[in-house]
C-alpha cells in the first residue's frame, strides 16, 4: 500500500457488496437443484418404465428438454461453488490450490457443455 | 462455507450453555456455604463431559458435527459420481438404443444398484441439510437442544425418503 491518509488507504477496500455473491449464488442454485431434481424424481416415478423408449420419447418434448436443460446447469453451478469451498478449505498450497480450481471450471463447463448439447440433440430430433 | 463455520458456532453455544444448566441440577447454585459450594466443585469434576473443548483439536462429537460433515461429504459424492452419471444417461440417451442399453446393463448388476441407491441416499441426504442450512441462515434453530434435535433427526428422513423413492418406483 501506499502513504495515503487512513480513508485513502481503506476507501473501495471495503465492503464492495460483492462478499454474499458466492454465498447468494449457492442458496439461488440450491432452489433450482430441489425444485428439478424433484422434477427428475418424480417424471422417473410417473414414467410407464425407464427403457429407451420411455426415456427418449420423454425427453424430446419442449418442458422435459426444457427442465432438464435447466437442471444441468443449476446443478453444474452450484457444484462449482461447492467444490470451489471445499478445494479453498482443504489445499494449502497456493499454486495447487489455483490448480485445482482452474481444473474445477474448466470440468464444469465441459460437462454442462456435454449435457446441454446432448438434451438440445434429442430435442431437436437429432437422435 | 458453512460447513466449517456453523459446527463450532454449534459447539461455542453448547460451551455457554451446558455448565450453566449443569450448575442449575445442582441443588445450590445460589447458596453460599462453604459445603456447598465444594459439593458443587465435586459434581462438576465428576461429570465426565467435561472440559467439552480442552484444545483446539481435542472436542467432544455432537450431532451438528457429524450433519456437517454428511452435508460435505454427500455434496461432492453427489458433484463427482452424480454429475457422472447424470452425463453418461443423457449422453447414452442421445446416442441412441445401442448406447442406453450400455448403460442400462451396467445399472442393473449390483455394483449399478449401489451406486444408484447411494447417489439417490446422498441427494436425499444433502436436501435435508441443506433445508437445514436455509433455516439456520435466517438466525433460526441454533438453540442447543432443537440444533441437536434436528442433527440427528434429519439423517433419518433422508433414509425415509430414500426408501420411500425406492418403493414408488419399483412398486409401481
Amino acid at each position: 500500500m501506499g502513504n495515503g491518509t487512513s480513508i485513502g488507504r481503506v476507501r473501495a477496500l471495503g465492503s464492495a457488496h460483492h462478499g454474499a455473491h458466492h454465498w447468494l449464488q449457492q442458496r439461488f442454485t440450491a432452489i433450482g437443484n430441489l425444485v428439478l431434481v424433484l422434477y427428475l424424481l418424480v417424471s422417473f416415478m410417473l414414467l410407464p418404465g425407464l427403457s429407451y423408449t420411455n426415456v427418449h420419447d420423454w425427453l424430446v418434448h419442449p418442458l422435459p428438454a426444457t427442465a432438464m436443460a435447466l437442471l444441468v446447469i443449476s446443478l453444474f453451478w452450484h457444484a462449482r461453488l461447492g467444490l470451489q469451498i471445499v478445494m479453498e478449505d482443504y489445499v494449502h498450497e497456493a499454486g495447487t490450490k489455483f490448480a485445482c480450481i482452474a481444473a474445477l471450471n474448466l470440468a464444469v463447463f465441459a460437462g454442462a457443455g456435454f449435457g446441454l448439447f446432448s438434451i438440445i440433440r434429442l430435442a431437436l430430433g437429432g437422435a | 462455507m458453512n460447513g466449517a463455520i456453523e459446527p463450532a458456532a454449534a459447539q461455542a453455544k453448547s460451551l455457554a450453555l451446558e455448565p450453566a444448566k449443569d450448575l442449575a441440577k445442582g441443588d445450590c447454585i445460589s447458596a453460599s456455604s462453604a459445603e456447598n459450594t465444594r459439593g458443587n466443585f465435586a459434581k462438576m469434576a465428576r461429570a465426565s463431559k467435561r472440559p467439552l473443548s480442552p484444545h483446539l483439536s481435542i472436542w467432544r462429537w455432537g450431532p451438528a458435527m457429524f450433519i456437517s460433515i454428511l452435508h460435505r461429504v454427500t455434496g461432492s459424492g453427489l458433484a463427482f459420481v452424480g454429475l457422472g452419471v447424470l452425463l453418461w444417461w443423457l449422453g447414452a440417451t442421445a446416442s441412441g438404443p445401442e448406447a442406453y442399453a450400455t448403460f442400462q446393463g451396467q445399472a442393473d448388476t449390483w455394483y449399478g444398484k449401489v451406486v444408484l441407491v447411494g447417489l439417490s441416499w446422498a441427494f436425499f441426504e444433502h436436501l435435508c441439510t441443506g433445508l437445514r442450512h436455509f433455516v439456520l441462515d435466517i438466525g433460526a434453530g441454533y438453540e442447543l437442544e432443537s440444533n441437536n434435535r434436528w442433527s440427528a433427526l434429519l439423517p433419518i428422513v433422508a433414509l425415509v425418503l430414500t426408501a420411500g423413492f425406492w418403493a414408488i418406483l419399483l412398486l409401481r
